[in-house]
């Protein structure tokens, strides 16, 4: 056994306790309760499709029942005949001359212009006084297609004679592609792989593919735009990012940024499905075109059109070990399909190419990824972010590798874990705490559930705890217990040199005798708890304990997106820069008014706390009534994290990614091996978080980030069929998503390793559980079944040979 | 769409008979989503749920009348004895709320090959209810699936009860679906036994066009059980027997590949369950205990 692997103990100095506490209470560290979540369970919450406005219209939008097609025409003329029906639009009816939008390049048209390119691609809108109106107008359009040739997959993107998805790209990536049926292409090289596989006493290799996986997110689009007095539109929308929504939306209306005033309404969920635009422009163009309010709603059939999902992959995967445990090289080539239009796939690359190596030491890896275009529905951002798909392939490769030395997976794992210090791929040193094998310690040392607990409540089969559950599928008979473990590692924040920054007011005034503080931003509340958190935040650093949080709209500057696990760094860093420099204000007017009276104001570190401006020592100089009197403080400022750079397109070398983020789970499955059916028993994690602001939502994210994780292991697909690029189970009748009784126990082991970059130490949460899910959940089921399983989800008929 | 709210059995069958397009909704759990979805356009809906007798049930000597309304919760909860498969298919059916809502009539009306009930009632042995303004007659359960969606209701008729055989030995019922609850079955398959007449009867769900006995394999195993004296012996059945009816319970599929699954795999379980389910109920008929837990609790 090689050196200096600590591989059964927790390495020194490892906290499990909260380390930072507040001394106001309600601050960071405390499991605060959501303001919304009594209204959430009551089902009381206003959602963005509960909204209403008098003399309101409902909009529709007519979609394409072809995947490739040239439109020959468009006939409106009945649509428009129909009682009711106050607006029918088609590209012919863009006001300016800007016609497509898009996060990175702008290649998606607002309506189809001559052709669509994916199954279900919006082609005109109508707007009726009411619903059903509305879509049996739509129902009346005629649209006459004609059919093009399919792009399905890479070999048919590449194909001699293919058909060209996008004809005249000038995005800025054909420059470096290799057709322009591929999107991007990002190639990582460091040390040499060829020389280093010399070296290697067992190498394997394998293919995988990753089924392409929907947010599924509680909440289908919906959103209310009302004209406004002065040309202008207010747009109440469930989003993730309002000022990426707003950059896309008024070049299309032809407004200037200010007279589109867009205010987040009601989001159920959002997991990447809300990055791109669906029906913000859409009922924008009807309001303005109408001069009434629209509204639109999608139904959850529509809504599997309506946004983009995680891309589908093919991946390649080559490593090689030593004999005593040492991994040698890594080559890999990972096939993203990104569908019809670009999204977010050319960063969804970036993620997968960097994170593709995983959370190992590998100083020798060829590595390869890349972005298509197809006719597939478009995919883009979803929780993990190519990070996911990867985590799928290597950690099955990391399993292969210990079975070929015949070394147990864990210990294996552990042998060749990075470390703080470690390098990635791209050359980027890690440079915060990377705790790889003392995770999966963690979860390796916890007692295994008690077998047959089917059987725990006397003679007759509890069905429930059976494979099956409730379908009566098993007694016990076929049932196979399987563990599988896996480790994954995920990027923090946006990446590759973009200028990820976020922007916080905070005002701090005394209103009815009491000092109260007002924090807004323009952060989109989709589930992850950054309401809490601003107010922990702000009780913290300015010691007051009434905190009111503003709702998130354009009138306040641009909080990024709610995505890649940055909102509690990004903004919660945002806050609290504001709030530490709307402590200093507060203080320089205490020293104006009271410096006279006590030397500490000139000489003590001071603090604000419990409403009143103390010493380090604790002494009391000023409740902050008397400091603030009439004055208010009020700041907006922005703050950004560290700068990043952007990969070499050659080399892939480059200090791309700005924090990271580390979970392992073990997974306990039992398999039903003659019927294929599987229920997990348990998914223990252990996650390092840096630092938990809020402990209740930091294991509701871990809990939640697991499950989707299983969710993809044994059931959550959208079925595209090859022949026709239609969707086959657009409906949660045919696309599964787990059920509590699919949910297993989670327990969540939670690490804060400081990360000295970040705010208060913390790591972005929400996606690194998402990762290692899946591929310990496919372990397990290989632990039990003894199959090789390349492919997620698992149906039935892989278990079963059928 | 007219919403023909009829007050009681007679003027239902009054409006069926002058609208015989018109759709019978009473739960809608699924001729709601139907509509909500635009698949379905019905010029009449025909609501049944004024008319209270639909939700009653009588328990008679040689078998329960069901009404068409009444709710898979009561019979979870109040027919668990005489109806034990239909019981346990219940449990299957969607959502407690579903349950709270959606009746055997829809199951019936819809004659899915999807519906959870049908295996049930094949297996049980089962009379359909049918009435018109013509008066009603009782259709045997075997002749009453005539195609995919399609049954032997006349036009002007509606379903008024199900006469299900009251359980004179174990039953059980089992379900494929690609999670453990709350899912459409991917194939299903129904098994009672009847001591009183020495006879085993199956039903098999989503693996053919219509809901179907496996007739071979009930005809090869009641030869076999008596040839071998089992019924008098109660001893256990010997395995190749139980996996030749399996294997006919298998071939009495035809089966199609789609989205929720494939033929090969349909067959494959189908004949599974059958093995399974034969293994249970002839446990039970033995004396041993082999019910089922969890679903009750889960109402």
């Amino acid at each position: 056994m090689p050196q200096n692997t600590p591989v059964a103990t927790a390495p020194a100095g490892t906290p499990t306790s909260i380390s930072q506490g507040s001394r106001t209470k309600g601050g960071i560290g405390e499991s605060t309760l959501r303001p919304d979540g009594t209204l959430k369970v009551t089902g009381e919450f206003a959602y963005s499709s509960d909204m209403w406005h008098e003399d309101m219209l409902w909009g529709h939008t007519l979609r394409s029942t072809v995947a490739h097609a040239e439109i020959k025409s468009i006939d409106v003329s009945e649509a428009l005949a129909t009682p009711g029906v106050y607006a029918v639009l088609t590209y012919d009816d863009l006001p300016t001359e800007v016609k497509n939008y898009g996060l990175e390049i702008q290649d998606t048209p607002v309506l189809a212009h001559g052709k669509v390119r994916h199954h279900g691609e919006p082609v005109a809108l109508v707007a009726a006084d009411h619903p059903e109106t509305a879509r049996r107008a739509a129902a009346k359009i005629k649209i006459e297609y004609v059919e093009l040739p399919l792009i399905t997959d890479e070999a048919s993107a590449t194909a001699p004679d293919a058909v060209l998805v996008h004809e005249g790209r000038a995005d800025h990536h054909i420059g470096h592609v290799p057709h322009p049926n591929i999107l991007h292409r990002q190639p990582i090289v460091r040390g040499n792989a060829d020389e280093a596989a010399e070296r290697a006493d067992v190498i394997v290799k394998g293919d995988y593919t990753f089924g392409m996986q929907d947010q599924a997110f509680l909440g289908p689009e919906s959103g209310l735009a009302v004209p406004s007095e002065d040309g202008g539109v207010e747009l109440y929308v469930a989003t993730q990012w309002l000022h990426s929504d707003l950059r896309q939306i008024a070049p299309v209306l032809g407004l200037p940024e200010e007279k589109v005033r867009m205010t987040l309404s009601g989001v159920g969920g959002a997991f990447g499905g809300r990055e791109d635009l669906s029906m913000q422009i859409h009922a924008c163009l009807l309001a303005l075109r109408t001069g009434k309010p629209v509204k639109i709603v999608y139904n959850r059939f529509e809504s599997f059109f309506g946004h983009v999902h995680r891309h589908p992959a093919k991946l390649h995967y080559e490593h090689g070990a030593t004999r005593d445990g040492k991994l040698t090289h890594m080559k890999c080539r990972i096939v993203l399909d990104g569908g019809a239009y670009a999204s977010a796939s050319p960063a969804v690359v970036g993620n997968a190419a960097s994170l593709s190596v995983g959370p190992y030491v590998l100083d020798d890896v060829d590595i390869e990824a890349l972005a298509l275009y197809s006719n597939n529905p478009p995919c883009g951002a979803m929780r993990g972010f190519g990070a996911v798909q990867a985590c799928f392939a290597y950690e099955a490769q990391m399993d292969k590798l210990a079975a070929e030395l015949d070394m147990d997976p864990v210990e294996f794992r552990q042998l060749n874990a990075m470390e703080q210090g470690t390098l990635m791929p791209t050359g980027q040193p890690v440079d915060s705490p990377a705790p790889v094998a003392e995770l999966l310690r963690r979860v390796k040392a916890r007692p295994l559930p008690p077998e047959q607990q089917w059987l725990a409540a006397g003679e007759e089969a509890d069905v429930r705890a059976l494979p099956g559950g409730l379908s009566n599928t098993t007694h016990g008979e076929g049932v196979v217990r399987g563990v599988g473990y896996a480790v994954g590692i995920k990027n923090v924040g946006f990446s590759e040199g973009f200028d990820d920054y976020s922007t916080a007011r905070v005002r701090m005034e005394v209103v009815g005798g009491e000092p109260v503080v007002t924090v807004h931003t323009a952060m989109a509340e989709v589930g992850q708890g950054g309401v809490t958190v601003h107010a922990q935040i702000a009780r913290t650093e300015l010691g007051v304990a009434q905190v009111t949080i503003r709702p998130a709209d354009t009138q306040v500057g641009s909080a990024g997106s709610t995505s890649a696990s940055r909102q509690t760094y990004v903004t919660g860093g945002a806050v609290k820069h504001t709030c530490e420099n709307v402590r200093e204000k507060v203080l320089e007017i205490g020293r104006r008014r009271f410096g006279s009276y006590h030397p500490a104001w000139a000489t003590a570190e001071l603090r604000l706390e419990g409403g009143k401006v103390v010493t380090d020592g604790g002494e009391v100089l000023a409740d902050l009534v008397d400091v603030l009197e009439s004055e208010a403080v009020d700041l907006e400022l922005e703050w950004r994290h560290r700068p990043t750079e952007a990969f070499d397109l050659v080399t892939g070398q480059g200090n791309g990614h700005v924090q990271y983020s580390f979970a392992a789970h073990r997974a306990v499955v039992e398999v039903d091996t003659e019927l294929g059916l599987v229920k997990v028993i348990e998914l223990a994690v252990a996650q390092d978080v840096g630092k938990a602001l809020n402990p209740l939502s930091v294991v509701g994210q871990i809990q939640g980030g697991t499950t989707q994780g299983l969710g993809v292991a044994v059931m959550e697909e959208i079925i595209v069929d090859p022949k026709t690029a239609k969707v086959r189970n657009p409906s949660f009748t045919d696309y599964l998503i787990p059920t509590i009784l699919d949910t297993p126990t989670i327990p969540v082991d939670v690490l804060e390793l400081a990360d000295d970059h970040a705010p208060y130490g913390l790591r972005g949460v929400g996606e690194a559980p998402t990762l290692s899910s899946t591929p310990a959940v496919l372990a397990a089921i290989r632990n039990a079944t003894g199959l090789e399983l390349n492919r997620t989800p698992v149906r039935p008929e892989h278990l079963t040979g059928t | 769409m007219d919403f023909l709210r009829p007050a009681c059995w007679e003027e239902a069958l009054a409006a069926k008979a002058e609208h015989p397009t018109a759709v019978p909704i009473a739960g809608g759990t699924d001729v709601m989503v139907e509509i909500n979805f635009d698949h379905r356009r019905p010029e009449y809906l025909l609501d049944l749920n004024r008319i209270g007798e639909l939700c009653e049930w009588e328990v008679g000597e040689e078998s329960v009348r069901l009404g068409a309304s009444v709710p898979y919760t009561q019979i979870m909860e109040h027919l668990r004895a005489e109806l034990p498969g239909l019981a346990l298919a219940s449990h299957t059916v969607a959502s407690p709320q579903i349950r709270n809502r959606g009746g055997v009539g829809g199951n019936l009306g819809t004659a899915s090959p999807a519906g959870d009930a049908h295996p049930a009632l094949l297996a049980a042995g089962a009379e359909v209810e049918v009435a018109s303004v013509r008066g009603s007659r009782l259709i045997p359960i075997d002749e009453f699936y005539t195609g995919v969606k399609r049954n032997a209701l006349a036009a002007d008729e509606l379903i008024r009860a199900v006469h299900i055989k009251k359980a004179d030995g174990p039953q059980q019922f089992s379900k494929v679906g690609t999670r453990n609850a709350m899912v459409i079955a991917v194939c299903a398959f129904g098994l009672a036994l009847h001591p009183e007449t020495r006879t085993v009867r199956t039903g098999i769900g989503s693996a053919a066009p219509t809901p179907v006995r496996a007739k071979a394999a009930e005809e090869f195993l009641n030869a076999a059980l008596e040839e071998g004296g089992f019924w008098d012996s109660k001893e256990i059945i010997t395995p190749s027997i139980a996996k030749q009816f399996a294997e006919l319970a298998s071939g009495g599929c035809s089966p199609i590949d789609d989205v929720r699954g494939t033929a090969s795999y349909r067959r494959h379980a189908v004949g599974i369950m059958a093995r399974r389910t034969l293994g249970w109920t002839w446990e039970a008929y033995r004396g041993n205990a082999h019910g089922t837990k969890g679903g009750a609790q889960c109402a």
